[in-house]
This record gives structure tokens, C-alpha cells and sequence, in this order.
């Protein structure tokens, strides 16, 4: 080997001796974990439907019973276990983004309950509610501007 | 039991494929990319919420129901969509309203379920 | 003492290492070297209300057990150099704080244990004082709170990644003693190969490891086989292979007596710790407990402790900064 002068062939260096990630087996469990996921979400819809509720109220439910589940699974120091064998398969759905919230509030605690629990509570999600949120305003208004026949404002 | 003989089986294989392969492409995100959860939090919603404006997104949830709503692109649909409709009613307000208006539910419930993980539980170590 | 080449100190009245404790947590004492520890703790936290406090009572009582163990009293010490990796080096300044022994906390990231035995050695060696304390902690859960994520955050960790250890290690050095001795200091450089993953440090810091160990030799005119053991502070897995490769292509072949700490404190293959172990914690206990017993027992006679650092923290790696690295090294011989 020859001897590594500059930044750029340390890093190509680097790259080449760092261990990979064993993606397949990754991706497999990703893949089963996170359609389990969704075919739970399915099975509380289909309930809510076959009870004569209408989509958007079923949709909100699943969405809350899962957020319920994985906040209840992470308050038993579950979760991290499910999601450092799954990955994406539990990050992806919304049970990783009530894991994001649930995480940060346990582990402040110590901080105290307004500063603490409260104030970094968003440590990792708030992202997703900023961009989500901005994101959902500009495509409102592009939607607006390319609809102009429906502009009343207010 | 009636229940169970209503659900439609085939239904739920597309939603756990759907759902499975959108996982994956996290998954590759994960290995292939030095992103941190966060950031792929983001891709996600925001890529759903641009996907749910153009209205391609619903194809899809047509297609796999929970498998496309579940994921986090799916809460990035339910934004714009809510966005869209609320619109509809109340015009350029709406586009402040709806978004946060449809994901009213996941988010109070997220943070309330939070607070009260954060007063019965504390963290431990991982023991694996 | 005198100067050597550019960075090195040699010591003509050495200090000796007389006494060591360690303390390490429960995963620790999982691993390969629990019968070395002084004390293998049942629970992370100890007894306390957060990681934070039970870091602090980890440096705590290792500093305390390690003055018990030296038939010494607290008024006997001059200095305690100690550090940890935590904002401000909390654990150790208020783990020490009813110490009554002038205090002076360092910080080099995880070679903060080697670079407060260089400081010691200078200081006693240089008429300062008598005795003085090195003592250096990490702990896993305050550390990944601070560097990375909340402990109950569902994450994958990347292969390349290492596992800051929890525990916590602290020496007595001596101007009366009869050994082992530090005979030789060689102060680090930081070297910067721009390096960015923080889920890869044993990379980041392998170029500042090589850069004091070439530096050892040339100032020194030692060459690797003089040393019954070359041990480098928390390369890991990673930065082992790495430092060897690098050392390859200087004309220095390390293969046969170099170690890590990092490889050393963990088992890779049952625990799930990927390129090894890291922290301040990791050096420190792992010398306190098993290399100081190895001395002790003459199986080594002649050791390079080597401790090396990442000088980073959360906000330089949101910010794009790569990682400065560094590396303290000691001879330590009987």
C-alpha cells in the first residue's frame, strides 16, 4: 500500500475499510416488520369501516392506536429493541415518529417537566412537523394559484 | 366473527407489500446513506406531502390503503390533502388550516402519549 | 526530565503508577476483561436519578477506592488531573468536588486519561508535588444523550460505530515508588484528515495516533519491538486495522504487539458492539484494571500506552466540521 498524503485518498481509504451494513438482511427485516405494521394499521381500518365509521375517521383512529402502541412499547423500553432490529421498518410507518417523540420526552425527564419534557420533546420529530406543515401550506397555496376559480379569500 | 369474514385478504397482502417496500427504500437510505433518522423523517413527510398536492399519492393509497397511509409519506398526504379540501371551504386560509387540521389526531395524540410515557417511565439501557 | 526530539518528555527520576481502581457498568462486565475491574456495577444508574449523577458517582468512587487501596490520605495529594466527556467535564468536577485536593479537569475527548498521566508526570517530575491523581470517566447512556440520540430512540447503529463505554478508571502517580514507571511522555499534535462520520471515530483518529507514534519512535530512536505491547486508547476495531495499515506504509510493523482498548473491553461477536469500545471510560479502565495487573504481574514489562481523542462535540458535527484527532502516548516500564 502506498502511504496516504492527502484528505481525499484517507477518506477513499476509509470508505473502502469501513464495515458495510448488512443491507439485505436489513432490508428483509425492514420489509416484514414495517408491512406487519401496515397490515395491523389494515386490520384496525377494516374494523372501523366494519363498524360504519367513513375513511377519514378510520384513518385518524389507526393512526392514533398505532401512535398509542408504539408510545406504550417505548415507555417499556421496547421499541429501541424492535427498531434496532427492523430499522426503517418501524422508523418509516408512524410508529417511529411517535417513537421520535416519546424517546426524547422519557430520556429529558431529567431536566424536569416544562424544560425538559415539554421543551425537547421535539428534539427529533419537530422536523417532521416543520417541514410537513410548510411543506402542506405551499402546496395549499400553489393548489390555490393554480386553481384560481376558487380563490374567495376567506 | 363476522368481522374476520369480512376483511378482504387480498387487500391486506397489497397493503403489507406497499408498506414493506416503502420501508425498504428507508432502509437503503439508512445503509446507503450517512443520513440520520431525522433527516429521513423529513424526506419522507415532505415527499408524500408534494406527492399528495399532485394527487398521485391517492393512487396509491386507492391501491394499498394502510400500506400507503401508515408510512410517513402517508402523513404527508393526509397535510396536503387536509391543505387541498380546507381550501375548498375557506380559501387561502385554508391552506393554514387544513394541513395541521387532518393530522390534528397523530399529532395531539404523539405528544399526549409523550408526556405521559415521560411520567411513568424512564429510559434504560439497551442489555443487547 | 528533558526534551526529546519535538514532542517527547524523558523522565530521569520517573514517577511511579502506584495504585489503580476501576469501575465499569453492567456491559462491561459482560465483556472478556470483568475479572480485571475492581468493581462491576449491577445497573447503569447506580442508585441515582440520572446518568449524569451516576457518572459522577462512578468517577467518585473509583477516585476514592483507588486512595483507599494506596494506604494514602487525601491530604497526601498535590493534584488530581481528571476529565470526562461530558459538557464542561460535569461528571468529573462534580464527582470530585468534596475531594479537597486541588483540582485541575482536563479534557481530550477519550485520550483525556493518558494526556492527565503526561500532565502528572511533568508536574511531579518537575518538583510540583509529591502525589498526584489521574482519573478519567465515561458513561454510555449520558454520552449518547449528549453526542447522538435518546436512548429509547428505535435506531440502527452503523457498523462502523463504537460503543462509549461506561466506566470509569483512576491512577495514583508517585515521586516514591519503585515502579512501574512512566519513563517517557510524547505529547500529540491534533491532525485532521477530514474525516466527518461521528459514526466512525476509530477513523477519524487513526491519522493522529499514527502521527504520535512516529513521532514516539523518531523522538525516542525506539522502534515497535522494543515494547512488549503497543496499546492504543479506543481506535476499536476500524481504526486498529486502519493505525496497522497506516504504520505498514511508514516502514513500522505493529502487527504483532498492538492492541486496543477498544478491541480488548468488548466481545465483538456476542456483544453487539460493532468496531468496539470509546469513551474517556474505556482507556482508563482498561489500563487501571487489566494492563496495571499485566504490569504488575511482569507479563509486560514495557508498554506504549497510547489514548486517543475525537475533539468533537454535537454542534461542530451539525455543522459539517470534520474531526480533529489526537494522541497521547507514555511509556510505561518496570
Amino acid at each position: 500500500m502506498k502511504p496516504i498524503e492527502t484528505k481525499k485518498e484517507y477518506q477513499d481509504y476509509v470508505d473502502k475499510k469501513s464495515p458495510n451494513s448488512p443491507i439485505i438482511k436489513n432490508c428483509f427485516n425492514a420489509f416484514w416488520v414495517g408491512g406487519l405494521i401496515c397490515s395491523i394499521g389494515q386490520l384496525i381500518f377494516d374494523f372501523c369501516k366494519f363498524r360504519g365509521l367513513d375513511v377519514q375517521t378510520s384513518n385518524t383512529i389507526v393512526s392514533i392506536i398505532l401512535i398509542g402502541i408504539a408510545a406504550f412499547l417505548t415507555g417499556l423500553n421496547l421499541f429501541n429493541k424492535i427498531g434496532k432490529f427492523a430499522g426503517a421498518g418501524s422508523l418509516v410507518p408512524i410508529t417511529g415518529f411517535a417513537n421520535s417523540i416519546v424517546s426524547p420526552a422519557m430520556e429529558y425527564k431529567s431536566e424536569g417537566y416544562v424544560m425538559g419534557v415539554g421543551g425537547k420533546m421535539f428534539t427529533v420529530a419537530g422536523p417532521v412537523l416543520v417541514f410537513g406543515i410548510s411543506a402542506s401550506i405551499i402546496v395549499g397555496i400553489v393548489y390555490l394559484i393554480f386553481n384560481t376559480a376558487s380563490i374567495t379569500l376567506v | 366473527m363476522e368481522f374476520f369474514q369480512s376483511i378482504d385478504w387480498m387487500q391486506m397482502l397489497r397493503c403489507f407489500v406497499v408498506g414493506g417496500l416503502i420501508c425498504i427504500i428507508g432502509q437503503i437510505l439508512i445503509d446507503k446513506t450517512k443520513l440520520t433518522p431525522a433527516r429521513i423523517l423529513v424526506i419522507f413527510v415532505t415527499t408524500g406531502c408534494v406527492l399528495g398536492g399532485l394527487g398521485l399519492y391517492q393512487y396509491l393509497v386507492d391501491f394499498a390503503g394502510c400500506g400507503a397511509t401508515v408510512p410517513l409519506t402517508g402523513f404527508g398526504n393526509l397535510l396536503a390533502k387536509g391543505a387541498i379540501e380546507e381550501i375548498g371551504k375557506s380559501g387561502l386560509l385554508g391552506a393554514f388550516i387544513g394541513g395541521t387540521k387532518a393530522a390534528a389526531g397523530g399529532i395531539s395524540a404523539a405528544v399526549f402519549f409523550g408526556y405521559i410515557a415521560s411520567l411513568i417511565s424512564k429510559p434504560k439501557m439497551k442489555k443487547q | 526530565m528533558e526534551k526529546l526530539g519535538k514532542q517527547t518528555v524523558k523522565f530521569n527520576n520517573p514517577v511511579t503508577i502506584l495504585q489503580t481502581a476501576s469501575i465499569v457498568g453492567p456491559k462491561e462486565a459482560d465483556g472478556p476483561l470483568a475479572q480485571y475491574f475492581d468493581n462491576c456495577l449491577e445497573d447503569e444508574f447506580w442508585g441515582e436519578k440520572t446518568w449524569e449523577k451516576a457518572e459522577s458517582k462512578i468517577i467518585k468512587e473509583t477516585v476514592n477506592s483507588v486512595i483507599a487501596k494506596s494506604n494514602l490520605s487525601n491530604s497526601d495529594f498535590d493534584y488530581c488531573f481528571a476529565g470526562d466527556l461530558l459538557n464542561q467535564c460535569i461528571s468529573s468536577s462534580f464527582g470530585l468536588r468534596e475531594l479537597n485536593i486541588p483540582f485541575l479537569g482536563i479534557f481530550g475527548a477519550c485520550s483525556t486519561f493518558v494526556e492527565a498521566m503526561c500532565l502528572a508526570s511533568v508536574f511531579l517530575e518537575g518538583g510540583a508535588g509529591n502525589n498526584a491523581i489521574c482519573a478519567a470517566s465515561s458513561h454510555f447512556c449520558s454520552a449518547e444523550k449528549q453526542f447522538r440520540f435518546p436512548l429509547e430512540l428505535g435506531n440502527q447503529r452503523p457498523q462502523s460505530a463504537q460503543w462509549t463505554v461506561t466506566g470509569s478508571g483512576a491512577a495514583i502517580l508517585s515521586k516514591n515508588g519503585s515502579g512501574p514507571f512512566i519513563t517517557n511522555a510524547t505529547f500529540g499534535k491534533i491532525v485532521d484528515m477530514g474525516i466527518k462520520d461521528s459514526n466512525n471515530m476509530g477513523a477519524a483518529m487513526a491519522p493522529a495516533a499514527l502521527d504520535t507514534l512516529l513521532t514516539h519512535f523518531k523522538d525516542t530512536g525506539r522502534n515497535p519491538s522494543y515494547y512488549d505491547a503497543i496499546i492504543t486508547g479506543d481506535l476499536g476495531h476500524v481504526g486498529k486495522e486502519i493505525l496497522i495499515e497506516l504504520a505498514q506504509t511508514k516502514g513500522y510493523n505493529i502487527k504483532s504487539n498492538y492492541n486496543d482498548c477498544g478491541v480488548l473491553i468488548f466481545n465483538q461477536a456476542t456483544q453487539d458492539t460493532h468496531s468496539g469500545g470509546s469513551g474517556c471510560g474505556c482507556c482508563a479502565s482498561v489500563f487501571s484494571g487489566y494492563l496495571y495487573k499485566m504490569l504488575q504481574e511482569k507479563k509486560y514489562k514495557k508498554i506504549l500506552l497510547m489514548a486517543t481523542g475525537a475533539l468533537t462535540n454535537a454542534t461542530s458535527a451539525q455543522q459539517g466540521e470534520s474531526i480533529p484527532g489526537i494522541a497521547h502516548a507514555v511509556s510505561i516500564e518496570i
